[in-house]
């Protein structure tokens, strides 16, 4: 399970990291170049982002890349199909990331069903709190799907631990409050705050939001399990093109 | 699991995680005012002393007369200070936001009326005002944009996805995600996550406890329907919220633009194109496609023109509680050139879609029997859109004579 892959990964590694996708940004076959490049770079795992229309959790960076693929035509269906494709050629832990609209449409179910037929690991729905999703968390369950729930600096140690119930895999820390591609602090309350996550749950942690250099994935060494790497690596691939993406990623080890 | 604001299969939360402790704490504000009966006074003296409430229940005698069936009344909310119903929702949050003690409010806004009622409550409870409106929204309703900005509320246009009403609540809830500690999010309309849906429609009955006891002291019974425009569903749900335990049929009215055959509507609800989805943190009846990509909508009122609609209302929509319309541009335009001309009444495009309607039905009723239409807001913000629709040759003349003075 994915929970199990990381705790194995981090025997050999400080700290793992997992980058983000748009799948369809700017196009599919960018989008494969950009997996390729990662995955050969040393990424231990890749969220694929659904495009939304309503992207309410994301900053500028991913907005616009959500609504440039939508306008490219990055369906659902073409989002599987692409998801199957790079989960087959690359041995790393694939998850989708999406919005619940996207989700509720296919079905809750049909949702869960497709993914562990095509072989995706597990899915972060950042408008779906466990309250919402009843349907998606008895589907995933029953497909052995890691629901990815997040943990925010706003967050109560009671629900810290209502929400590590609820999820597997791990749990996604929001490393600051507001949308993804802003400025994030590395500092003291950082570190604190993540001392509360992990004291909150067994489950690995992974930091996300604002993630974007050497120095921020140092940062996190000895206290997460799992740099984000999001709004940044599109930023890279939109100012030097899809195969800059591994330059990239080695420059952050 | 706790399972909070529902309607039927409609309503919810969803919420992401950084706002789940900012709506607790809202929701638990608004329960402890609902349960306090000093609150409710303080509204409503408040209402009654900054805005013009009670407003009044009008006859509309020359129409009656003109349609010759239903005796038609007009509520009055144009009447409110700044012009539309938007006042009583955002007075109320005020109060809320005092409680609270926060010291910053946004909104999202696509008439603008909302925007200029909501800068207008900053300015007097001495908030920080931020307003986000579609791009699309600021070009049609320049004089708003004009009158937040000298209120002292910073206007943001929003360039994102189609520009317009629903593009402003993602980019005010973007605002909300970093900044919850010192700020409120006035949303607008009885839409979004619980208690939102609740607490708008919650101010907004005043509408409809006020006509309900006009309509008995005027005629002595209650009328046979009453109707009202339909955005995301507040000045509807105000309005309806006063006759629900009554026989009264609600009639609700939509967008539908260039016709509902054209695509080019915003009728969720009175259309077959919408279906249940789930965005902006609720559950409702969204125009969109079947990946569930929200779709463009269109209408001649910025106002009506949003994807979603009330989940109170689409609950209401699919138990028959209430029925629903939609009025083209064209018929709407033409409600509101009549009503000007017979009563000296200039209602907003938004209203006027709940003015075509009711002209539609009114022959058919009989002379003893009342409608009330909700008159939502004035028109007087709509002054360029409608002089377009109507093709005004001194209207431009004025523009380009304007326009040159600006260049000399
Ligand atoms: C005058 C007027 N009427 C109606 C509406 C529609 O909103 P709602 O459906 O929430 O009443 C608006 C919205 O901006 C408005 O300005």
């Amino acid at each position: 399970m994915l929970e199990s892959y990381i705790l194995k990964k981090r025997q050999q590694k400080d700290i793992l990291l997992m980058t983000h996708i748009v799948m369809g940004y700017p196009d599919f076959e960018a989008s494969y170049k950009i997996v390729k490049q990662m995955v050969e770079a040393g990424v231990d795992l890749m969220e694929l982002q659904i495009p939304f229309s309503e992207p309410m959790a994301d900053g500028p960076v991913i907005l616009h890349a959500n609504q440039k693929a939508i306008e490219g035509g990055s369906t659902v269906l073409k989002c599987f199909e692409f998801a199957q494709k790079v989960a087959k050629d690359f041995s790393i832990p694939f998850l989708f990331m999406s919005y619940a609209n996207i989700l509720y449409k296919y079905g809750m179910e049909q949702f869960a069903d497709k993914m562990a037929a095509i072989n995706l690991k597990g899915a972060i729905v950042p408008d779906l709190p466990p309250e919402e999703g009843k349907n998606y968390i008895t589907a995933m369950e029953k497909n052995r799907l890691a629901p990815i729930y997040i943990f925010s600096p706003e967050t109560s140690e009671n629900r810290m631990s209502y929400l590590s119930t609820h999820g597997a895999g791990f749990i996604y820390c929001l490393a600051r409050k507001g949308v993804t591609g802003k400025a994030t602090s590395f500092s003291n309350e950082l570190t604190t705050y993540l001392e509360r996550c992990r004291q909150a749950t067994t489950l690995p942690l992974a930091v996300g939001f604002g993630v974007k250099d050497k120095a921020d994935v140092d940062f996190l060494k000895g206290k997460a399990d799992i740099a984000v790497i999001g709004s940044q690596t599109i930023r890279v691939v939109e100012a030097k093109g899809p195969d800059a993406a591994g330059d990239f990623i080695r420059s952050l080890f | 699991m706790k399972k909070r604001g529902y309607y039927g299969n409609f309503g919810g939360a969803f919420l992401p995680e950084i706002l789940i402790a900012t709506f607790d704490e809202l929701e638990a504000q608004f329960e402890k005012i609902k349960q306090d009966p000093k609150f409710w006074d303080t509204y409503v003296q408040l209402m009654s002393s900054y805005s013009c409430r009670p407003t009044p229940l009008t006859f509309a005698r020359n129409l009656t007369n003109y349609f010759g069936g239903a005796k038609i009344y007009i509520k009055r909310e144009d009447l409110n200070h700044t012009g539309a119903h938007k006042l009583n929702n955002v007075m109320g949050q005020g109060l809320l936001v005092q409680k609270m003690g926060k010291q910053r409010v946004i909104a999202e806004t696509g008439a603008g009326q909302h925007g200029v009622a909501c800068a207008t409550m900053a300015a007097k409870f001495g908030f920080d005002c931020t307003i986000y409106m579609g791009e699309i929204d600021v070009i049609r309703q320049r004089p708003n944009v004009f009158w937040m900005e000298q209120l002292g509320a910073t206007v943001i246009p929003v360039t994102n996805g189609t520009r317009i009403l629903k593009d402003a609540i993602n980019e005010a809830f973007r605002d909300w995600v970093s900044n919850m500690d010192t700020t409120h999010y006035v949303l607008g309309t009885a839409c979004g996550p619980h208690p939102f849906p609740e607490m708008v429609t919650y101010f907004q009955s005043i509408i409809g406890q006020e006509a309900r006891k006009q309509i008995l002291e005027i005629e002595g019974k209650l009328p046979k329907r009453v109707y009202a425009c339909v955005g995301g569903g507040s000045n509807a749900m105000g309005l309806f919220s006063g006759f629900l335990n009554d026989p009264v049929e609600l009639v609700g009215v939509e967008a539908g633009g260039k016709g509902l055959a054209s695509g080019l509507h915003a009728s969720r609800l009175s259309s077959d194109d919408a279906s249940p989805g789930v965005a902006q943190g609720y559950k409702t009846y969204f125009l969109q496609d079947d990946d569930g990509q929200m779709k463009e909508t269109h209408s001649i009122s910025a106002g009506l023109d949003y994807v979603g609609v009330s989940p109170i209302l689409a609950d209401m929509h699919d138990k028959g509680l209430a029925r629903f319309e939609s009025a083209t541009d064209e018929k709407v335009i033409a409600a509101l050139k009549l009503t000007m001309q017979k009563e000296g009444i200039i209602p907003a495009l938004e209203s006027s879609h709940a003015f075509a309607q009711a002209f539609e039905e009114a022959p058919q009723l009989s002379k003893d029997e009342i409608i009330i239409i909700n008159q939502s807001g004035r028109g007087d913000k709509d002054i360029f859109t409608v002089a377009d629709a109507l093709d005004d040759p001194k209207w431009k003349k004025f523009i380009k004579t304007k326009a040159e003075e600006y260049h000399a």
